[in-house]
């Protein structure tokens, strides 16, 4: 497997008046094609500031991010970045919202509607597509934030605790739904959580970040695919890793 | 590669509906549809009624018809003027000054407003001149515009349009500098290029400051046309005033001042109708 995506010797610090503050510092990371990768650390380990640069929204102070071999200098239409927060246009209906990156990308009016009209069907909005962000739940709204992602069609994904504001049944649902959505798609995803339970369930490889971005562990997540939560729970495996990754977050937080 | 993604099992759109509000019709009468309008209006109509009784009955009585007039005196002056064309032509000169006066600094202002705001720099370097000038008051700009323009239209149309510019240039920039960082850069991960961001984001966001823009400034294109009429002019419905007031025909004053607030009634109803196109994806309740 060939490396897609890497950032080496990464540091971001934010200036504010006579200080700086440091967000992520010396963060290295190579992400192989067509894994999941799920990055897991606490609040305000640098994981937003990690995948803004990841997804090339914001530049390094120092480091280099490097995508499929060339230096990353902006963001990448390649690359689809689903952040925390929604960012539908609240003034587009969903079918609209999911046209957009077409929009952008010049793409003929009907071919849009066509397209648009199958992703917002893959993602179980059938007939809210002419109902505007407002006037949808959070999950919902996370569903439609997902069809614009997949209309850019990207290769890449990022994702930061796309899940975080959702209940715990919508976010077992919708964790299996991205699950079947990835499966057999050939495309890589670095997903940002801070939920063990959530980190386990969905990656090949885990990633646990401690303060400023500190790698504390990285490893391949062996349990067998499909996974459920359900079986999961009462997996031996699943308890020791679960038990492991508890003990890593702990350490890396001190 | 979205063409490779497994397709998940065909499911209902009831199931994504389960996690929202659920909508379902409802059977209600006139009176609950319309009941709380119907009674606002009704209340309304009796204030009117009830002051201008009052003001009818005691005219002549507890005041001197010479300062107040009475409504039945204002009525007639109305209808007198109206039959000798005298309202209507003061009327339109007024109401071209407003409309011009109006499109030119609503215009110019929304324009110089986006522009600015979106430079950062240029916005932080004529900020405060910006809001010294706007602190001037327009009245105190008339003489001078006499002098650059003469007393004909131009002078009252460029001075409501004074007026104009800076309440819908500062709403327009405030609107700009609010824009939402996420939707900017939701944008640029797209691919979107400054234009995009531009046509895209900032300006269908930028609308509610804009529209905040026009709605408070239309009273004020009335009052600088108006203004620009009194202290100088030889037609339009301040000259009516100066002309009514000068002869002390109160009567002839308050059935201009009637005209006036008829029209900045219609200018309001007009901005609402507006605003309610572009706002559609608010709230209901934020939508005004």
């Amino acid at each position: 497997m060939t490396d897609v995506l890497s950032a080496a010797g990464l540091t971001k610090q934010f200036a504010k008046d006579d200080q700086a503050i440091v967000a992520l510092r010396d963060f290295s990371l190579t992400v192989e094609e067509g894994s999941f990768v799920t990055v897991l650390g606490r609040s305000g380990c640098g994981k937003s500031t990690m995948l803004n640069l990841l997804a090339g929204l914001t530049e390094p102070t120092e480091g280099v991010v490097s995508y499929r071999g060339e230096k990353l200098t902006g963001p990448d239409i390649d690359i689809g970045y689903l952040t925390q927060s929604d960012t539908l246009m609240p003034w587009r209906d969903v079918q609209r919202n999911v046209e957009m990156p077409l929009e952008i990308r010049g793409v003929r009016a009907d071919e849009r509607r066509t397209t648009a009209a199958e992703l917002v069907q893959r993602v179980g909005l059938r007939g809210f597509e002419k109902h505007y962000p407002r006037e949808l739940s959070g999950g919902m709204r996370r569903r439609a934030s997902l069809a614009r992602m997949l209309a850019g069609t990207p290769r890449t994904v990022l994702m930061d605790e796309p899940f975080g504001a959702l209940d715990a049944q919508l976010r077992t649902e919708l964790q299996e739904e991205l699950l079947q959505l990835w499966q057999g798609s050939g495309q890589t995803v670095v997903f940002v959580t801070h939920d063990i339970e959530e980190a386990l369930l969905l990656g090949d490889r885990i990633v646990v970040l401690g303060k400023l971005g500190r790698i504390v562990t990285d490893q391949k997540i062996t349990l067998p695919r499909p996974r459920s939560v359900d079986a999961l729970r009462v997996d031996p495996a699943f308890v020791g890793l679960h038990t492991a990754m508890a003990a890593a977050l702990k350490e890396g937080s001190s | 590669m979205t063409e490779q993604l497994v397709t998940p099992p065909e499911r209902e759109t009831a199931d994504a509906g389960t996690s929202g509000p659920v909508r379902i019709p409802v059977e209600r009468t006139w009176w609950q549809r319309h009941g709380r309008t119907a009674t606002v209006w009704g209340v309304r109509l009796l204030l009117i009624a009830v002051l201008l009784t009052a003001w009818e009955m005691t005219a002549g009585s507890l005041f001197d018809i010479t300062f107040t007039s009475k409504p039945s005196d204002i009525a007639g002056r109305l209808g007198e003027w109206s039959g000798d064309g005298t309202l209507w032509q003061h009327s339109w000169v007024t109401i071209q000054e407003i409309v011009y006066g109006f499109l030119l600094g609503a215009a110019a202002g929304a324009l110089a407003g986006f522009v600015l705001a979106s430079l950062q720099l240029a916005y932080r370097v004529l900020d405060p001149f910006m809001m010294a000038l706007y602190s001037i008051p327009k009245v105190a700009l008339a003489p001078l515009f006499i002098v650059w323009f003469g007393i004909g239209m131009h002078m009252k149309v460029l001075l409501a349009a004074a007026t104009v510019f800076f309440l819908v240039f500062l709403n327009t920039a405030a609107g700009v500098r609010e824009v939402d960082r996420g939707l900017i850069d939701a944008v640029r991960l797209m691919g979107g290029n400054r234009r995009d961001i531009a046509l895209k984001v900032v300006l269908p966001s930028s609308m509610t400051g804009v529209l905040t823009g026009l709605k408070v400034a239309i009273p004020y294109a009335l009052i600088g046309a108006v203004i620009g009429e009194l202290v100088a002019s030889n037609q339009g419905l301040g000259y009516l005033i100066n002309d009514a007031a000068a002869q002390f025909d109160t009567a002839g004053v308050f059935a201009t001042l009637v005209v006036l607030s008829v029209i900045a009634g219609v200018l309001n109803v007009l901005v609402g109708l507006i605003g309610r196109r572009v706002n559609r994806w608010k709230p209901i309740e934020a939508q005004g």
